[in-house]
């Protein structure tokens, strides 16, 4: 082999290995993200049912209710639109009425949110990022957690 | 007092730092010793004054002084001891100022240890290291300073509880010997580039520095894992977090380095590429810094949301990152291009094992920074989860992972794919065995798994075999093979271990994502349920309490066909301060894998909500991360490798069979 052969042997390898990832990074763009989304865009934006999405907010004030077995319903709420979700397992340590939760799932045929992973993170202020921000875009928002506690968990 | 010789001990090492910055680069230019001369004291220097800084801050939190902003906020008297220590580094500005208590050490190391390098290298090295120092040590002066006094508080505040785990009092320090390791490798590359001269001694040079950071960065990210796999609850050990990509893709380009240095020491070859990636290991470390602290993510990790600091970081970032590709596009392509190798060699190898760790960087890369990206852009945000980096560095590993084994069998210059082949037929059969045993035991489940199982059989045994090969485990006479594992260079160990550590990890991961099972279950007490051949029985629950938080605690009592097997108290707190619920699991850990416990919520009717996982062989994860860094210390030890000891490596063992 030539120097010429060698180095077109490895640059071949290297350009097949790039294209080969650019093709990955691609498809798994296009298939594998998920959106979040507020009860409001969720509305606005009539997500199908069955499409995959994260659902942030606040846990509507009264709206926990405690099924059979480890059945919960609760809503999730932007104080403009609200939807109901309902999930089935343990909540977070942190999961509570008034606090911002993001739920994982995906809506059915009623506009009803079937829920199989939620998120609260480990701090009494805490409020999930894109929550604060969509709720702060939406006006909606108080800065009641500040300056009592910047240790995020 | 203490507080405050602390904070002028830091502004102190500042102005040590630009000495030692601006006096030996100038010096190395004009070649003037006297001035090259002044790097060593300054790096010790440098270091008992952030030593002395770093100790302060300890004493102030171990004595709890709350007039101290940081202590007040992040301690408690109530805590146990290794938590006001760990706590001097469980926040935003403590944890900096760790980050460049680890860089002085390292700088002082090469000050000691660097002896025999070329003066005017030594000297830019230093300067260079110097050069990071500073930027880092105004970062925290100007804008986290530790020692900020506010009035004395009656009481502090306290850590946050899910950090008050012996994992993560050392995850931290590990992992930033890590980042910072690499910074060596980076002053390195960036004072050949200024030296204009690059050779194989450079590579020995940088080698064990590089192999000890990995090495912290191995232990710190197993750690991490490890805390998140028993204290979140979630039975999961990695979550693609972006904080943990962060720390994952320092690692990756380090293990890349580690090869093409490899190639670089025996053959001289991709020099221009291992200088591109020693900079690039430690730019993806600053990256890591940056996108944890800054509060670009909120997570764990994000401490304090202080835009100011962000824009510090990134200015720090662009500046070295950037100065450095700059002097790289300028300077590289003046060096002299190295040896000749066939595609199909050792060499060889090493680069297809560089093309797939940094493409697969890449993609982490691209997964982690893409949410940013789209949000600053559209304003769409979004989430990229397991599902995106399962798809795409997780297929870009599968060759890497089968080419493994034939590394080490190939000979440099030109080797014989043929006759490495037929020496890895003993892990081709093994591999194959074990696809038809776990297809035979555990038909249930996704049909890849087996397959994932023989890749890593294959990795296990082909990394055993070439070392049994080597000392002739199979064919020579006992008492020569004992003679033939201690003649063998312990690189050479250490290579066979690392690798194995590779095959073990992996194994871990495909059977406990592959099996593993997991059941919500909600119990009454006296009530029993069943979970991969274990029975468990719930007891009850009873409040209990700690040294600074309440519990509930449930008790199981798990049998294995009739037999008792053990008892479990997963347990529900409440933490004094901060006021803070955690969950605690219980794992039994046995050979086969962990049974794992989670209590939940308390039911209406007197029940408890109940989470069981059975993790299949999930240990092996972290056992193959030690195994790992174990093969990294070995290497380490090696004499041809001692940090310091170059010069000394003049092949000692003539036989062809060592030339590792």
């Amino acid at each position: 082999m030539t120097r010429k052969q060698r180095r077109a042997a490895f640059i071949l390898l290297t350009v097949s290995v790039l294209a080969l990832a650019v093709f990955l990074v691609a498809i798994a763009l296009r298939d594998t993200i998920v959106f979040f989304l507020t009860p409001r865009e969720v509305v606005e934006r009539a997500i199908p049912p069955g499409k995959r999405i994260r659902l942030g907010g606040l846990v509507a004030e009264g709206s926990l209710k405690r099924g059979t077995g480890m059945q919960v319903e609760f809503a999730i709420t932007d104080k403009t639109k609200t939807i109901t979700v309902s999930y089935i397992g343990i909540l977070p340590d942190l999961f509570r009425e008034g606090q911002g939760v993001v739920a994982e799932g995906k809506l059915d045929a009623a506009g009803h949110f079937l829920a199989d992973v939620v998120l609260a993170k480990h701090d009494e202020n805490y409020m999930p990022p894109e929550v604060a921000k969509a709720l702060k875009a939406q006006g909606v928002w108080k800065d009641a957690g500040k300056g009592k506690r910047d240790v995020q968990p | 007092m203490i507080v405050e010789l602390g904070h002028f001990s830091l502004v102190l090492a500042l102005a040590v730092a630009l000495v030692q910055m601006a006096l030996p680069a100038w010096g190395a230019r004009r070649g003037d010793r006297q001035l090259m001369a002044v790097a060593e004291p300054a790096a010790l220097v440098q270091l008992s004054l952030v030593l002395f800084a770093f100790l302060a801050l300890m004493h102030a939190y171990i004595t709890s002084d709350f007039s101290v902003e940081t202590v007040w906020a992040n301690s408690h008297t109530a805590k146990p001891l290794i938590y006001k220590i760990s706590g001097v580094w469980g926040n935003h500005e403590g944890s900096m100022l760790l980050w460049v208590l680890i860089l002085a050490l390292f700088g002082a190391a090469v000050a000691l240890f660097g002896t025999n390098l070329p003066a005017s290298l030594r000297a830019t090295v230093l300067a260079v290291q110097a050069g990071i120092a500073v930027a880092f040590l105004l970062f925290i002066v100007l804008t986290s300073n530790p020692f900020v006094r506010i009035p004395p508080q009656p009481q502090g505040r306290g850590l946050n509880p899910i950090l008050q785990d012996p994992a993560l009092a050392f995850h931290p320090p590990f992992l930033y010997a890590g980042y910072v390791g690499l910074s060596i490798a980076f002053s390195f590359a960036v004072a050949a580039l200024i030296e204009g001269r690059i050779d194989a001694a450079w590579a020995r040079w940088v080698r064990p520095w590089t192999l000890a950071a990995w090495m912290c960065l191995t232990l710190g990210i197993a750690m991490g894992s490890w805390w998140a796999y028993y204290e979140l609850g979630w039975g999961g050990w990695w979550f693609w977090d972006p904080v943990e990509n962060a720390s994952f893709m320092p690692w990756l380009a380090a293990t890349a380095l580690l090869h093409s240095a490899l190639v670089m020491e025996k053959r001289e070859a991709l020099k221009v590429w291992t200088i591109l990636l020693a900079i690039l290991a430690f730019s993806l470390s600053l990256m890591g810094t940056f996108l944890v602290r800054s509060g670009v993510l909120t997570s764990v990790h994000a401490f304090a949301v202080d835009p100011k600091r962000g824009i510090f970081i990134l200015t720090i970032l662009v500046v070295l990152i950037g100065g450095a590709l700059a002097l790289y596009a300028w300077r590289a392509p003046q060096l002299q291009p190295g040896g000749l190798f066939a595609p199909i060699s050792r060499e060889g190898a090493l680069v297809l094992n560089n093309v797939l760790l940094t493409t697969g960087c890449a993609t982490v890369l691209v997964g982690t920074l893409y949410p940013l990206l789209l949000e600053s852009i559209t304003g769409a945000k979004i989430s990229v989860g397991p599902p995106y980096f399962n798809l795409t560095f997780g297929l870009l590993m599968l060759p890497l992972l089968a080419a493994m084994p034939f590394g080490p069998y190939l000979g440099w210059k030109r080797g014989d794919l043929a006759a490495a082949a037929q020496r890895l037929f003993a892990a081709a059969i093994a591999a194959l065995l074990a696809v038809v045993t776990t297809f035979a035991i555990m038909w249930r489940g996704p049909w890849l798994a087996p397959f994932g199982i023989a890749l890593a059989v294959w990795i296990i045994v082909g990394a055993a075999s070439e070392w049994a090969t080597r000392v002739q485990l199979l064919t020579g006479q006992a008492g020569r093979v004992w003679h033939r594992a201690r003649g063998l260079p312990r690189s050479a160990h250490g290579t066979m271990l690392a690798h194995l550590g590779i095959g073990l990890t992996l194994l871990g991961i495909v059977a406990t994502s592959a099996w593993q099972s997991e059941r919500v279950v909600a119990m009454r007490p006296g009530e029993s349920t069943e979970i991969a051949g274990y029975v468990l029985t719930f007891r009850g629950v009873a409040p209990a309490q700690g040294p600074n938080y309440q519990e509930q605690v449930g008790l199981f009592a798990v049998t294995s066909s009739g037999s008792p097997v053990t008892e479990l108290s997963p347990s529900k707190r409440l933490y004094d301060a901060p006021r803070q619920a955690t969950t605690e699991a219980a794992i039994h850990a046995a050979i086969a894998g962990d049974l794992y416990v989670v209590l939940g919520d308390e039911l209406k009717d007197g029940g408890w909500v109940v989470r069981l996982y059975f993790n299949p062989l999930v240990r092996l994860i972290w056992i193959g991360a030690v195994v790992m860094a174990l093969g990294g210390g070995l290497s380490l030890s090696d004499r041809r490798l001692r940090v310091g000891a170059p010069r000394r490596a003049r092949r000692a063992i003539p036989s062809s069979l060592f030339t590792e």
